[in-house]
């Protein structure tokens, strides 16, 4: 599902948090949103899924205004995992993952065996099966952002919105998230701080101080100057002894 | 099956689950008292009464199980119900374990909205208190929400605290304006009253009390019952609702609304009942589990039943005496409340 944002601007109490950014993502691309904390990633990933409203500019679906959608036309749509979302029910996993069913459900269309296939899809997806009956405050920080990463691929969306999935996770499921959000038919947007998992996106779009300086092919987009100039380090491109592709290497400057 | 055959067959094996359990605990209601009554001649009453079956029965027995003991179980079964699905209802929308119409203020707005109509004669004579109760309880819950949110409640979690905090506030105003509108304008007599209509009292339940509690207790019942699904999508705040396709603002307005006018309307006819709307609604969660679709049904029933009990208690607890039916909710509430604070700290850590 192709997903454009034409000059987006918001602003809060005269405060600016993001300024005319236009980009565009196509149908299957996986974009990763890159940037210093307080860029403007968490803004323009709620621009784009609807849940606030630019003050300036506006998203286009599939060339139709967000804004001209209802929420439920939204969300069978647009599936977004924010940070640190959490509860304090006495929920278990598989009714978590459940509550992404919700946009397709109604009266006069309730819960059927495709749901609980679609449930139990997405269990298998980000490996967490085997916690389906377990009770939410029992599960750990990795566990719960993997819930919620099922909780949006139960939603069956065109276009996944994930606000740093990989927070929290230790090394294995962070690479298994990537490589299973990479392996979606599915347009995906990712914030993510760490830059070499960027470099595995298909694009980077690079934000600072609520402006889009970059946005391209990974290796261009995360060039060491840019990734110099804006995270106020210093980068520099390694060549990896085995053969993989180069990966970025920092120091203070 | 079809989809309105499943859902047409969920409700009957609700009903027939639920009906039961309630026409027990209302049988139960009309039996116990200062005069024991037997169940035959209970039914005996009903059959009279709703068939004309004409059987022999000592009209002073008659009068107390159909026109006193008879609609008073059926309203505190209402406003158990009520109470307890609006408790439900708003600690889903504020995700708050603490939230209930009674800690909100809404309970004290409704209060001073009825006390400004009977005593302080608010509209000249042409209000009704429901009337009155309603647009406190709604004043209330405005004064309440306004006041959270300009102590910064927005979204998140640090919203429970303030919520709570604002709801004490607002209970003291209103409470403190109801002090101050009886103490301006009753006489002795109808101070007394007041003060013991304000704790809760089911004696003066009569017949058309019943005609509008029960079909509004029902009608509350199921709007928020319809909205189950959208409570549930607000397990994780309203932006991930909002984002599972929840008219987040619509839904709010809607239940806010209803629970408002429930609990208005039972504040109206029976008083102020505190630590249902609380209690009830942990004690149903701690039955069934947090799913609205099976907690609805649940809460309603449980305080239903919770609250006919409540009021057999008042009546026989003292001998020759009533004791008012939020004192005996209170009695039970208080420690309840306690245990659910001291639980909720723990699961915090």
């Amino acid at each position: 599902m192709r997903i454009e944002a034409r000059n987006l601007s918001f602003s809060v109490r005269g405060k600016t948090l993001l300024q005319d950014v236009s980009l565009a993502v196509q149908p299957g691309e996986t974009l990763a949103l890159v940037g210093p904390n307080g860029s403007g990633k968490s803004t323009l990933m709620r621009l784009l899924s609807g849940l606030a409203k630019p003050s300036h500019g506006e998203v286009l679906l599939e060339d139709q205004p967000l804004a001209r959608l209802t929420r439920r036309e939204i969300a069978q749509r647009i599936a977004i995992v924010e940070q640190q979302a959490d509860t304090a029910e006495r929920i278990t996993a598989q009714s978590v993952v459940e509550l992404g069913r919700t946009p397709w459900l109604s009266a006069l269309k309730p819960w059927s065996s495709e749901d609980t296939q679609l449930v139990d899809k997405a269990l298998h997806t980000v490996e967490m099966e085997g916690f389906a009956r377990r009770e939410w405050a029992t599960l750990s920080g990795g566990e719960r952002q993997r819930l919620h990463i099922a909780r949006a691929l139960a939603q069956r969306p065109g276009l996944l919105l994930l606000d740093e999935p990989t927070n929290h996770l230790d090394i294995h499921h962070q690479l298994s998230i990537l490589n299973c959000i990479r392996n979606l038919q599915v347009t995906t947007v990712v914030a993510l701080h760490d830059l070499n998992q960027a470099l595995t996106c298909d694009r980077v779009a690079v934000l600072s101080h609520g402006r889009l300086v970059a946005c391209g092919a990974p290796s261009q987009a995360l060039a060491p100057e840019t990734v110099s100039e804006i995270f106020g380090i210093q980068a520099r491109w390694v060549q990896d002894a085995e053969g993989a592709g180069p990966f970025l290497s920092f120091q203070l400057a | 099956m079809s989809a309105a055959a499943v859902l047409a067959w969920q409700g009957i094996r609700g009903a027939c689950l639920a009906l039961p359990v309630l026409a027990a605990a209302v049988l139960a209601g009309a039996m116990i008292g200062e005069t024991s009554l037997a169940p035959d001649l209970v039914l005996s009453v009903l059959a009279n009464k709703l068939a004309g079956a004409g059987l022999p029965v000592d009209p002073v027995d008659q009068g107390i199980i159909w026109s006193y003991r008879l609609p008073r179980a059926l309203v505190a079964a209402a406003c158990g119900a009520a109470l307890a699905v609006a408790g439900v209802v708003l600690q889903a929308l504020l995700r708050n374990a603490l939230a209930d119409p009674y800690i909100l203020g809404i309970s004290a707005g409704a209060s001073t909205g009825a006390v400004a109509v009977t005593i302080a004669g608010l509209g000249g004579g042409a209000l009704s208190l429901s009337f009155g109760a309603f647009n406190g309880a709604l004043l209330a819950f405005g004064f309440v929400a306004i006041l959270a949110r300009a102590a910064g409640a927005g979204g998140n979690r640090a919203a429970a605290a303030q919520i709570v905090l604002a709801g004490i506030a607002g209970s003291q105003l209103f409470n403190a304006l109801t002090a101050f509108i009886i103490a301006k304008s009753a006489n002795a007599d109808q101070a007394r009253g007041i003060m013991f209509w304000l704790m809760g009292n089911l004696s003066g339940v009569r017949w058309p009390d019943v005609w509008l509690a029960v079909p509004l207790a029902l009608a509350g019942w199921m709007i928020c019952r319809f909205h189950a699904r959208a409570l549930d999508a607000f397990t994780f705040g309203s932006d991930s609702a909002a984002s599972l396709g929840i008219p987040v603002r619509r839904v709010q307005v809607v239940l806010i609304f209803a629970t408002a006018l429930m609990t208005a309307v039972m504040v109206s006819i029976v008083g102020s009942i505190g630590f249902v709307g609380l209690v009830i609604p942990h004690a149903a969660r701690f039955l069934v589990g947090p799913g609205h679709r099976r907690l609805m049904p649940a809460a309603a029933l449980t305080g239903a039943v919770f609250l006919i009990a409540a009021d057999i208690v008042s009546r026989i607890i003292i001998p020759g005496q009533v004791l008012p039916i939020g004192v005996v909710t209170a009695l039970i509430g208080a420690p309840s409340f306690a245990v659910i604070l001291v639980r909720g700290q723990r699961t915090a850590r």
